[in-house]
Protein backbone atom coordinates (compact mmCIF):
# COMPACT_ATOMS: atom_id res chain seq x y z
CA UNK A 1 0.00 0.00 0.00
CA UNK A 2 2.75 2.54 0.95
CA UNK A 3 4.49 1.31 -2.19
CA UNK A 4 1.47 2.54 -4.14
CA UNK A 5 1.28 5.41 -2.54
CA UNK A 6 5.12 6.67 -3.15
CA UNK A 7 4.92 5.54 -6.91
CA UNK A 8 1.31 7.45 -6.92
CA UNK A 9 3.15 10.93 -5.79
CA UNK A 10 6.63 9.99 -7.99
CA UNK A 11 4.11 10.08 -10.95
CA UNK A 12 2.35 13.32 -9.71
CA UNK A 13 5.83 14.91 -9.34
CA UNK A 14 6.82 14.12 -13.10
CA UNK A 15 3.59 14.79 -14.33
CA UNK A 16 4.07 18.69 -12.53
CA UNK A 17 7.72 18.75 -14.05
CA UNK A 18 6.86 17.62 -17.45
CA UNK A 19 3.83 20.62 -17.13
CA UNK A 20 6.31 23.23 -16.17
CA UNK A 21 8.96 22.22 -18.83
CA UNK A 22 6.58 23.88 -21.55
CA UNK A 23 9.16 26.94 -21.26
CA UNK A 24 7.78 29.93 -23.67
CA UNK A 25 7.43 32.54 -21.00
CA UNK A 26 6.96 35.00 -23.49
CA UNK A 27 3.93 33.16 -25.31
CA UNK A 28 1.98 32.76 -22.17
CA UNK A 29 2.41 36.26 -21.53
CA UNK A 30 1.06 36.91 -24.79
CA UNK A 31 -2.00 33.89 -24.78
CA UNK A 32 -2.56 35.56 -21.38
CA UNK A 33 -2.01 39.14 -21.64
CA UNK A 34 -1.24 38.91 -18.26
CA UNK A 35 2.04 38.31 -16.39
CA UNK A 36 3.14 37.86 -12.16
CA UNK A 37 5.65 39.54 -10.86
CA UNK A 38 7.54 37.99 -7.89
CA UNK A 39 8.30 40.75 -5.11
CA UNK A 40 9.19 41.07 -1.44
CA UNK A 41 7.47 42.02 1.12
CA UNK A 42 10.17 43.42 3.45
CA UNK A 43 13.59 43.33 2.15
CA UNK A 44 15.45 46.31 1.41
CA UNK A 45 14.94 46.21 -2.81
CA UNK A 46 11.22 45.62 -2.67
CA UNK A 47 8.78 45.40 0.25
CA UNK A 48 5.01 46.37 1.01
CA UNK A 49 3.30 49.70 1.55
CA UNK A 50 -0.01 47.51 2.87
CA UNK A 51 -3.30 47.17 0.72
CA UNK A 52 -1.15 45.09 -2.11
CA UNK A 53 0.81 47.81 -3.24
CA UNK A 54 4.32 46.75 -3.74
CA UNK A 55 7.60 49.14 -4.37
CA UNK A 56 10.77 49.55 -4.01
CA UNK A 57 14.13 49.49 -6.26
CA UNK A 58 14.21 46.21 -7.74
CA UNK A 59 10.24 46.15 -7.78
CA UNK A 60 9.78 49.46 -9.78
CA UNK A 61 12.54 47.90 -12.30
CA UNK A 62 10.67 44.54 -12.70
CA UNK A 63 7.63 46.86 -13.61
CA UNK A 64 10.17 48.70 -16.59
CA UNK A 65 11.12 45.91 -17.64
CA UNK A 66 7.57 44.35 -17.78
CA UNK A 67 6.68 47.78 -19.55
CA UNK A 68 9.61 47.02 -22.12
CA UNK A 69 8.07 43.42 -22.79
CA UNK A 70 4.66 44.59 -23.43
CA UNK A 71 6.07 47.12 -26.15
CA UNK A 72 7.78 44.24 -27.14
CA UNK A 73 5.17 41.99 -28.01
CA UNK A 74 2.94 44.28 -29.07
CA UNK A 75 0.31 44.10 -26.58
CA UNK A 76 -2.41 46.77 -25.86
CA UNK A 77 -2.67 46.04 -22.00
CA UNK A 78 -0.64 43.66 -20.21
CA UNK A 79 -2.23 42.90 -16.64
CA UNK A 80 0.62 42.57 -13.75
CA UNK A 81 -0.24 40.73 -10.92
CA UNK A 82 2.02 40.64 -7.76
CA UNK A 83 2.85 37.68 -6.09
CA UNK A 84 4.37 38.17 -2.85
CA UNK A 85 7.31 35.46 -2.03
CA UNK A 86 9.55 34.50 0.89
CA UNK A 87 13.06 33.03 1.41
CA UNK A 88 11.18 29.92 1.19
CA UNK A 89 8.94 29.69 -1.25
CA UNK A 90 10.66 31.75 -4.16
CA UNK A 91 12.51 28.96 -5.85
CA UNK A 92 9.18 26.62 -6.21
CA UNK A 93 6.92 29.45 -6.89
CA UNK A 94 9.17 30.32 -10.22
CA UNK A 95 10.11 26.71 -11.70
CA UNK A 96 5.93 25.58 -11.18
CA UNK A 97 5.48 28.72 -13.34
CA UNK A 98 2.97 30.61 -10.36
CA UNK A 99 5.73 33.19 -10.67
CA UNK A 100 7.28 34.55 -14.07
CA UNK A 101 9.93 37.05 -13.31
CA UNK A 102 10.86 37.69 -9.52
CA UNK A 103 12.42 41.20 -8.84
CA UNK A 104 13.35 41.07 -5.01
CA UNK A 105 16.56 40.67 -3.56
CA UNK A 106 17.69 36.88 -4.60
CA UNK A 107 21.22 35.97 -4.51
CA UNK A 108 22.80 34.59 -7.52
CA UNK A 109 24.47 31.82 -6.79
CA UNK A 110 25.88 28.57 -8.28
CA UNK A 111 23.68 26.31 -6.71
CA UNK A 112 20.36 28.05 -7.34
CA UNK A 113 21.54 28.13 -11.18
CA UNK A 114 20.83 24.67 -11.29
CA UNK A 115 17.30 25.20 -10.79
CA UNK A 116 16.27 28.99 -12.05
CA UNK A 117 17.75 31.51 -14.53
CA UNK A 118 19.02 35.01 -13.67
CA UNK A 119 18.37 38.49 -15.10
CA UNK A 120 22.10 40.36 -15.33
CA UNK A 121 23.18 41.51 -12.04
CA UNK A 122 21.47 45.35 -10.83
CA UNK A 123 22.55 45.37 -7.58
CA UNK A 124 25.85 44.17 -5.22
CA UNK A 125 25.43 43.96 -1.86
CA UNK A 126 28.03 43.75 0.45
CA UNK A 127 28.13 42.18 3.49
CA UNK A 128 29.56 44.37 6.33
CA UNK A 129 28.33 45.00 10.29
CA UNK A 130 26.77 47.74 11.94
CA UNK A 131 28.52 48.27 15.57
CA UNK A 132 27.27 51.12 18.17
CA UNK A 133 29.56 54.03 17.21
CA UNK A 134 31.21 53.61 20.46
CA UNK A 135 32.28 50.28 20.74
CA UNK A 136 35.42 50.53 19.42
CA UNK A 137 35.16 47.86 16.96
CA UNK A 138 36.66 48.64 13.72
CA UNK A 139 36.78 45.04 12.00
CA UNK A 140 36.31 41.81 12.22
CA UNK A 141 39.48 41.04 14.21
CA UNK A 142 37.50 43.50 17.43
CA UNK A 143 34.96 40.44 17.61
CA UNK A 144 37.52 38.61 19.34
CA UNK A 145 35.37 37.18 22.59
CA UNK A 146 32.17 39.19 21.72
CA UNK A 147 28.77 38.38 20.35
CA UNK A 148 27.86 38.75 16.96
CA UNK A 149 23.89 38.73 15.72
CA UNK A 150 22.53 37.80 12.55
CA UNK A 151 19.31 36.71 10.82
CA UNK A 152 18.15 33.26 10.70
CA UNK A 153 17.99 32.29 7.34
CA UNK A 154 20.21 34.16 5.47
CA UNK A 155 23.33 33.59 3.83
CA UNK A 156 25.21 35.81 6.36
CA UNK A 157 25.30 33.34 8.57
CA UNK A 158 27.06 30.93 6.71
CA UNK A 159 29.24 33.99 5.55
CA UNK A 160 30.11 34.71 9.76
CA UNK A 161 30.86 30.82 10.15
CA UNK A 162 33.37 30.85 7.16
CA UNK A 163 35.35 33.81 8.68
CA UNK A 164 35.06 32.48 12.20
CA UNK A 165 36.74 29.49 10.97
CA UNK A 166 39.44 31.32 8.19
CA UNK A 167 40.60 33.95 11.04
CA UNK A 168 40.59 31.62 13.50
CA UNK A 169 38.70 34.35 15.80
CA UNK A 170 35.92 32.76 18.50
CA UNK A 171 32.80 34.85 19.09
CA UNK A 172 29.68 33.94 20.35
CA UNK A 173 26.96 34.23 17.68
CA UNK A 174 23.23 35.02 18.22
CA UNK A 175 20.23 34.61 15.57
CA UNK A 176 17.32 37.27 15.30
CA UNK A 177 14.16 36.02 13.52
CA UNK A 178 14.12 39.08 11.29
CA UNK A 179 16.18 41.70 10.57
CA UNK A 180 14.74 43.87 13.23
CA UNK A 181 15.13 41.60 15.61
CA UNK A 182 19.20 41.01 14.87
CA UNK A 183 19.16 45.18 15.49
CA UNK A 184 17.29 45.03 18.60
CA UNK A 185 20.00 43.03 19.99
CA UNK A 186 22.77 45.27 18.89
CA UNK A 187 20.43 48.04 20.63
CA UNK A 188 19.60 46.67 23.53
CA UNK A 189 23.19 45.65 24.40
CA UNK A 190 22.93 41.61 24.35
CA UNK A 191 24.96 41.81 20.63
CA UNK A 192 28.05 44.14 19.88
CA UNK A 193 27.78 43.88 16.14
CA UNK A 194 25.16 42.67 13.39
CA UNK A 195 26.78 41.54 10.16
CA UNK A 196 24.16 41.40 7.31
CA UNK A 197 24.37 43.16 3.78
CA UNK A 198 25.11 46.49 3.89
CA UNK A 199 21.62 47.53 2.36
CA UNK A 200 19.52 45.95 5.58
CA UNK A 201 22.28 47.78 7.71
CA UNK A 202 21.46 50.54 6.56
CA UNK A 203 18.07 50.82 6.34
CA UNK A 204 17.80 49.43 9.73
CA UNK A 205 20.48 52.09 11.20
CA UNK A 206 17.65 54.88 9.37
CA UNK A 207 14.94 53.66 11.40
CA UNK A 208 16.76 53.69 14.60
CA UNK A 209 15.84 56.51 17.59
CA UNK A 210 18.59 57.67 16.82
CA UNK A 211 20.67 56.98 13.83
CA UNK A 212 24.06 58.74 14.92
CA UNK A 213 24.69 56.17 17.51
CA UNK A 214 25.39 53.33 14.71
CA UNK A 215 27.65 53.07 12.13
CA UNK A 216 28.70 50.22 9.36
CA UNK A 217 32.40 49.32 10.21
CA UNK A 218 34.69 46.73 8.76
CA UNK A 219 35.76 45.06 5.55
CA UNK A 220 33.62 43.42 3.44
CA UNK A 221 32.78 40.11 4.25
CA UNK A 222 31.32 38.39 1.03
CA UNK A 223 29.98 39.95 -2.10
CA UNK A 224 26.56 38.73 -3.71
CA UNK A 225 24.87 39.83 -6.65
CA UNK A 226 21.54 40.37 -6.52
CA UNK A 227 19.29 39.98 -9.79
CA UNK A 228 15.82 39.22 -10.89
CA UNK A 229 15.08 35.41 -11.20
CA UNK A 230 13.39 33.49 -13.72
CA UNK A 231 12.79 30.17 -15.08
CA UNK A 232 15.86 27.64 -16.74
CA UNK A 233 15.83 27.15 -20.58
CA UNK A 234 14.06 30.03 -21.74
CA UNK A 235 16.76 32.13 -23.86
CA UNK A 236 13.95 34.44 -25.27
CA UNK A 237 12.48 35.74 -22.32
CA UNK A 238 15.95 36.33 -20.51
CA UNK A 239 16.84 37.89 -23.47
CA UNK A 240 13.82 40.37 -23.00
CA UNK A 241 14.36 40.91 -19.96
CA UNK A 242 18.40 41.72 -20.10
CA UNK A 243 17.84 43.77 -22.74
CA UNK A 244 15.39 45.92 -21.12
CA UNK A 245 17.59 46.15 -18.00
CA UNK A 246 20.59 47.12 -20.15
CA UNK A 247 18.59 50.03 -22.21
CA UNK A 248 17.28 50.94 -18.46
CA UNK A 249 21.23 51.18 -17.74
CA UNK A 250 22.35 52.65 -20.85
CA UNK A 251 20.00 55.53 -21.19
CA UNK A 252 20.16 56.37 -17.00
CA UNK A 253 16.88 55.58 -15.51
CA UNK A 254 18.25 52.97 -13.73
CA UNK A 255 20.64 55.29 -11.97
CA UNK A 256 17.46 58.16 -11.34
CA UNK A 257 15.88 54.70 -9.89
CA UNK A 258 18.71 54.30 -7.43
CA UNK A 259 19.20 57.88 -6.50
CA UNK A 260 15.32 57.68 -6.04
CA UNK A 261 15.28 54.57 -3.61
CA UNK A 262 18.19 54.84 -1.81
CA UNK A 263 19.63 58.79 -1.61
CA UNK A 264 16.08 60.10 -1.67
CA UNK A 265 13.41 59.77 1.20
CA UNK A 266 11.26 56.87 0.71
CA UNK A 267 7.95 55.41 1.55
CA UNK A 268 6.77 54.71 4.43
CA UNK A 269 7.68 57.32 6.83
CA UNK A 270 9.96 59.34 4.49
CA UNK A 271 13.28 58.74 5.78
CA UNK A 272 16.73 58.32 3.64
CA UNK A 273 18.43 55.43 3.42
CA UNK A 274 21.46 57.18 2.44
CA UNK A 275 23.77 54.67 0.81
CA UNK A 276 26.06 55.55 -2.17
CA UNK A 277 26.00 53.44 -5.16
CA UNK A 278 28.91 50.98 -4.20
CA UNK A 279 31.69 50.60 -6.77
CA UNK A 280 31.03 46.69 -7.15
CA UNK A 281 27.40 47.86 -8.45
CA UNK A 282 28.81 50.55 -11.11
CA UNK A 283 31.31 47.62 -12.18
CA UNK A 284 27.95 45.48 -12.59
CA UNK A 285 25.87 47.90 -14.19
CA UNK A 286 28.92 48.94 -16.80
CA UNK A 287 29.61 45.59 -18.06
CA UNK A 288 26.61 43.50 -17.45
CA UNK A 289 26.41 39.91 -16.46
CA UNK A 290 24.83 37.19 -14.89
CA UNK A 291 27.78 35.34 -13.53
CA UNK A 292 26.98 33.18 -9.78
CA UNK A 293 28.33 34.86 -6.26
CA UNK A 294 31.37 32.37 -6.61
CA UNK A 295 33.00 34.11 -9.50
CA UNK A 296 33.36 37.54 -7.37
CA UNK A 297 34.45 35.79 -4.09
CA UNK A 298 37.52 34.63 -7.06
CA UNK A 299 38.64 37.78 -7.53
CA UNK B 1 11.07 18.30 -9.14
CA UNK B 2 13.79 15.96 -7.76
CA UNK B 3 15.51 14.28 -4.39
CA UNK B 4 18.53 15.26 -3.50
CA UNK B 5 19.17 13.28 -0.42
CA UNK B 6 23.00 14.01 -0.46
CA UNK B 7 22.45 17.47 0.60
CA UNK B 8 22.37 15.90 4.32
CA UNK B 9 26.37 14.71 3.25
CA UNK B 10 27.52 18.08 2.03
CA UNK B 11 29.87 20.28 4.08
CA UNK B 12 28.28 23.09 5.87
CA UNK B 13 31.26 25.49 4.88
CA UNK B 14 32.60 24.40 1.28
CA UNK B 15 29.23 22.64 0.23
CA UNK B 16 31.38 19.60 -1.22
CA UNK B 17 29.89 15.98 -0.53
CA UNK B 18 31.31 14.02 2.70
CA UNK B 19 31.98 10.44 1.92
CA UNK B 20 30.00 9.02 4.96
CA UNK B 21 27.98 12.08 5.70
CA UNK B 22 29.50 12.31 8.98
CA UNK B 23 31.87 15.29 8.99
CA UNK B 24 35.77 15.00 10.46
CA UNK B 25 38.03 16.36 12.11
CA UNK B 26 35.21 19.43 13.41
CA UNK B 27 33.87 19.81 9.83
CA UNK B 28 30.54 20.06 10.11
CA UNK B 29 27.84 18.40 7.57
CA UNK B 30 24.07 19.16 7.28
CA UNK B 31 23.37 15.47 8.68
CA UNK B 32 26.02 16.40 11.85
CA UNK B 33 24.11 19.71 12.18
CA UNK B 34 20.71 18.59 11.80
CA UNK B 35 21.52 15.79 14.74
CA UNK B 36 22.47 18.27 17.31
CA UNK B 37 19.49 20.64 16.65
CA UNK B 38 17.67 18.01 17.35
CA UNK B 39 19.25 17.49 20.34
CA UNK B 40 18.46 20.78 21.23
CA UNK B 41 14.90 20.39 20.91
CA UNK B 42 15.12 17.10 22.85
CA UNK B 43 16.88 18.89 25.67
CA UNK B 44 14.30 22.18 25.24
CA UNK B 45 10.88 20.22 25.65
CA UNK B 46 12.19 17.98 28.18
CA UNK B 47 13.51 20.40 31.03
CA UNK B 48 10.74 22.40 30.23
CA UNK B 49 8.27 19.75 30.97
CA UNK B 50 9.97 19.08 34.16
CA UNK B 51 9.38 22.36 34.44
CA UNK B 52 6.14 22.32 34.10
CA UNK B 53 4.87 18.90 35.71
CA UNK B 54 6.45 19.98 39.39
CA UNK B 55 4.89 23.52 38.90
CA UNK B 56 1.60 22.51 37.12
CA UNK B 57 1.09 19.95 39.59
CA UNK B 58 2.06 22.11 42.74
CA UNK B 59 -0.13 25.26 41.05
CA UNK B 60 -3.04 22.58 39.98
CA UNK B 61 -2.85 21.24 43.87
CA UNK B 62 -2.81 24.27 45.49
CA UNK B 63 -6.32 25.61 43.42
CA UNK B 64 -8.20 22.73 45.26
CA UNK B 65 -7.09 23.54 48.62
CA UNK B 66 -10.53 23.65 50.84
CA UNK B 67 -11.02 27.20 53.25
CA UNK B 68 -7.59 28.57 51.55
CA UNK B 69 -9.27 31.19 49.52
CA UNK B 70 -6.31 32.99 49.13
CA UNK B 71 -3.87 30.51 47.97
CA UNK B 72 -6.92 29.27 45.07
CA UNK B 73 -6.78 32.91 43.59
CA UNK B 74 -2.75 32.95 43.66
CA UNK B 75 -3.02 29.82 41.41
CA UNK B 76 -6.19 31.03 39.46
CA UNK B 77 -4.00 34.25 38.87
CA UNK B 78 -1.37 32.21 37.77
CA UNK B 79 -2.72 29.97 35.10
CA UNK B 80 -5.19 33.11 33.86
CA UNK B 81 -1.53 34.84 33.58
CA UNK B 82 0.09 32.01 31.78
CA UNK B 83 -2.72 30.84 29.73
CA UNK B 84 -3.77 34.42 27.98
CA UNK B 85 -0.27 35.62 26.90
CA UNK B 86 0.79 34.23 23.73
CA UNK B 87 3.47 32.23 23.93
CA UNK B 88 6.05 34.17 21.06
CA UNK B 89 4.91 37.14 23.26
CA UNK B 90 5.76 35.73 26.52
CA UNK B 91 9.26 34.48 25.03
CA UNK B 92 9.88 38.42 24.20
CA UNK B 93 8.91 39.18 27.78
CA UNK B 94 11.33 37.40 28.74
CA UNK B 95 14.47 37.61 26.28
CA UNK B 96 14.15 41.36 25.88
CA UNK B 97 11.64 42.91 28.19
CA UNK B 98 12.87 41.69 31.40
CA UNK B 99 16.25 42.13 30.86
CA UNK B 100 15.89 45.63 30.23
CA UNK B 101 14.52 46.05 33.95
CA UNK B 102 16.80 43.35 35.76
CA UNK B 103 20.25 44.14 33.48
CA UNK B 104 21.75 41.10 35.14
CA UNK B 105 19.07 38.77 32.79
CA UNK B 106 20.87 39.46 29.88
CA UNK B 107 23.92 37.34 30.88
CA UNK B 108 21.29 34.05 31.36
CA UNK B 109 21.15 32.50 27.82
CA UNK B 110 18.33 32.16 25.39
CA UNK B 111 18.11 28.71 26.58
CA UNK B 112 17.33 29.04 29.92
CA UNK B 113 15.18 31.34 29.42
CA UNK B 114 13.21 29.23 26.43
CA UNK B 115 12.83 26.90 29.23
CA UNK B 116 11.47 29.38 31.65
CA UNK B 117 8.91 30.59 29.31
CA UNK B 118 7.88 27.15 27.88
CA UNK B 119 7.96 25.54 31.07
CA UNK B 120 5.35 28.20 32.86
CA UNK B 121 3.28 28.34 29.71
CA UNK B 122 2.56 24.70 30.15
CA UNK B 123 2.70 24.78 33.28
CA UNK B 124 -0.29 26.65 33.79
CA UNK B 125 -1.79 24.18 31.19
CA UNK B 126 -0.59 21.08 33.61
CA UNK B 127 -2.08 23.36 36.57
CA UNK B 128 -5.46 23.58 34.87
CA UNK B 129 -5.85 19.47 34.00
CA UNK B 130 -4.46 18.75 37.62
CA UNK B 131 -7.46 20.93 38.97
CA UNK B 132 -9.77 19.13 36.98
CA UNK B 133 -8.70 15.69 37.93
CA UNK B 134 -8.99 16.30 41.44
CA UNK B 135 -12.05 17.97 41.35
CA UNK B 136 -13.45 14.70 39.36
CA UNK B 137 -13.44 13.20 42.24
CA UNK B 138 -16.27 12.08 44.48
CA UNK B 139 -16.04 14.60 47.32
CA UNK B 140 -16.43 10.97 49.95
CA UNK B 141 -12.74 10.90 49.12
CA UNK B 142 -11.18 14.20 50.75
CA UNK B 143 -13.82 13.02 53.29
CA UNK B 144 -13.02 9.34 53.90
CA UNK B 145 -9.21 11.08 54.13
CA UNK B 146 -10.23 12.93 57.02
CA UNK B 147 -12.39 10.29 58.78
CA UNK B 148 -9.53 8.07 59.15
CA UNK B 149 -7.03 11.24 60.85
CA UNK B 150 -5.06 12.47 57.91
CA UNK B 151 -3.77 15.59 57.54
CA UNK B 152 -4.54 17.67 54.63
CA UNK B 153 -1.11 16.72 53.22
CA UNK B 154 -1.56 13.17 54.11
CA UNK B 155 -4.81 13.38 52.07
CA UNK B 156 -3.68 14.83 49.09
CA UNK B 157 -0.40 12.22 48.95
CA UNK B 158 -2.56 9.26 49.80
CA UNK B 159 -5.71 9.80 48.73
CA UNK B 160 -6.26 12.48 46.15
CA UNK B 161 -3.51 13.04 44.25
CA UNK B 162 -2.80 9.24 43.19
CA UNK B 163 -6.65 8.79 42.03
CA UNK B 164 -6.48 12.49 40.35
CA UNK B 165 -2.97 11.83 38.05
CA UNK B 166 -4.43 8.91 37.13
CA UNK B 167 -7.19 10.29 35.43
CA UNK B 168 -5.70 13.00 33.82
CA UNK B 169 -3.37 10.96 32.44
CA UNK B 170 -4.47 11.57 28.49
CA UNK B 171 -4.61 15.02 28.56
CA UNK B 172 -1.10 15.04 29.76
CA UNK B 173 -0.37 12.87 26.52
CA UNK B 174 -1.15 15.51 24.06
CA UNK B 175 0.32 18.12 26.55
CA UNK B 176 3.76 16.38 26.42
CA UNK B 177 3.51 16.12 22.56
CA UNK B 178 2.54 19.61 22.31
CA UNK B 179 5.77 20.97 24.41
CA UNK B 180 7.57 19.22 21.63
CA UNK B 181 5.91 20.82 18.88
CA UNK B 182 6.08 24.25 20.69
CA UNK B 183 9.58 24.04 21.65
CA UNK B 184 9.75 25.14 17.70
CA UNK B 185 9.39 29.14 19.21
CA UNK B 186 13.00 28.63 20.81
CA UNK B 187 14.31 29.80 16.77
CA UNK B 188 13.47 32.80 17.67
CA UNK B 189 15.78 33.63 20.81
CA UNK B 190 18.99 31.86 19.01
CA UNK B 191 18.76 28.43 19.91
CA UNK B 192 19.98 26.30 17.12
CA UNK B 193 16.86 23.63 17.27
CA UNK B 194 15.13 22.09 14.65
CA UNK B 195 13.34 24.72 13.30
CA UNK B 196 16.16 26.98 12.72
CA UNK B 197 18.22 24.18 10.68
CA UNK B 198 15.30 24.31 8.61
CA UNK B 199 15.45 27.65 8.06
CA UNK B 200 18.72 28.23 7.51
CA UNK B 201 19.88 24.75 6.05
CA UNK B 202 16.83 25.56 3.18
CA UNK B 203 18.46 28.61 2.25
CA UNK B 204 22.08 27.85 2.51
CA UNK B 205 21.50 24.35 0.38
CA UNK B 206 18.52 25.49 -1.85
CA UNK B 207 17.11 22.02 -0.96
CA UNK B 208 14.47 23.40 1.16
CA UNK B 209 11.70 20.03 0.47
CA UNK B 210 14.47 17.72 1.56
CA UNK B 211 15.63 19.55 4.91
CA UNK B 212 12.15 20.45 5.76
CA UNK B 213 10.84 16.37 5.60
CA UNK B 214 13.60 15.64 7.38
CA UNK B 215 12.87 17.86 9.89
CA UNK B 216 9.02 17.49 9.88
CA UNK B 217 10.35 13.15 10.91
CA UNK B 218 11.92 13.87 13.54
CA UNK B 219 9.11 16.03 14.96
CA UNK B 220 6.71 13.05 14.21
CA UNK B 221 9.61 10.74 15.98
CA UNK B 222 9.76 12.81 18.65
CA UNK B 223 6.24 13.24 19.54
CA UNK B 224 5.09 10.11 19.06
CA UNK B 225 7.87 8.51 20.97
CA UNK B 226 6.48 10.42 24.09
CA UNK B 227 3.49 9.42 23.54
CA UNK B 228 4.56 5.90 23.56
CA UNK B 229 6.35 6.76 26.97
CA UNK B 230 2.96 8.18 28.22
CA UNK B 231 0.71 4.99 26.99
CA UNK B 232 3.02 2.82 28.94
CA UNK B 233 3.18 5.06 31.88
CA UNK B 234 -0.79 4.90 31.63
CA UNK B 235 -1.01 1.48 31.23
CA UNK B 236 1.46 0.34 33.99
CA UNK B 237 -0.22 2.68 36.39
CA UNK B 238 -3.96 1.60 35.64
CA UNK B 239 -5.74 0.52 38.88
CA UNK B 240 -7.78 -2.21 37.69
CA UNK B 241 -11.57 -1.22 37.71
CA UNK B 242 -11.35 2.13 38.16
CA UNK B 243 -11.54 3.81 35.07
CA UNK B 244 -13.58 1.51 32.18
CA UNK B 245 -12.08 3.82 29.44
CA UNK B 246 -8.79 2.92 30.23
CA UNK B 247 -9.18 -0.95 29.92
CA UNK B 248 -9.87 -0.12 25.92
CA UNK B 249 -6.40 0.73 25.22
CA UNK B 250 -5.93 4.23 25.71
CA UNK B 251 -6.85 6.79 23.80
Amino acid sequence: MKKHLLAAAIVALAAGSAMAQANDTLAKIKGSASVTLGVRESSGLSYTLGNGKYVGFHTEMGERILDDIQKQLGLAKLDVKYQPVTSQNRIPLVTNGTVDLECGSTTNNAARQKDVAFAVTTYVEEVRMAVKANSGINSITDLKGRTVATTTGTTSVQTLRKNERAGNLDFKEVYGKDHADSFLMVETGRADAFVMDGSILAANISKAKNPADYKIVGEVLSVEPIACMLRKDDPAFKKAVDDSIKRQIADGSLAKLYDKWFMQPVPPTNTKIGLPMSEATKNAWAHPNDKPMEDYAKK
Amino acid sequence: MSWDWQVFCTDTLDQTTVAGCFGKGGDITYLDWLLSAWGWTVSVSLLSLALALVLGGLIGTLRTLQGRPWVVRLGNAWVELFRNIPLLVQLFLWYHVLPSFFPSLQRVPGFVLVIFALGLFTSARIAEQVRSGLESLPRGQRYAGMAVGFTTFQTYRYVLLPMGLRIIIPPLTSETMNIFKNSSVAFAVSVAELTMFAMQAQEETSRGVEIYLAVTALYVVSAFAINRVMAFIEKRSRVPGFIAASSAGGH
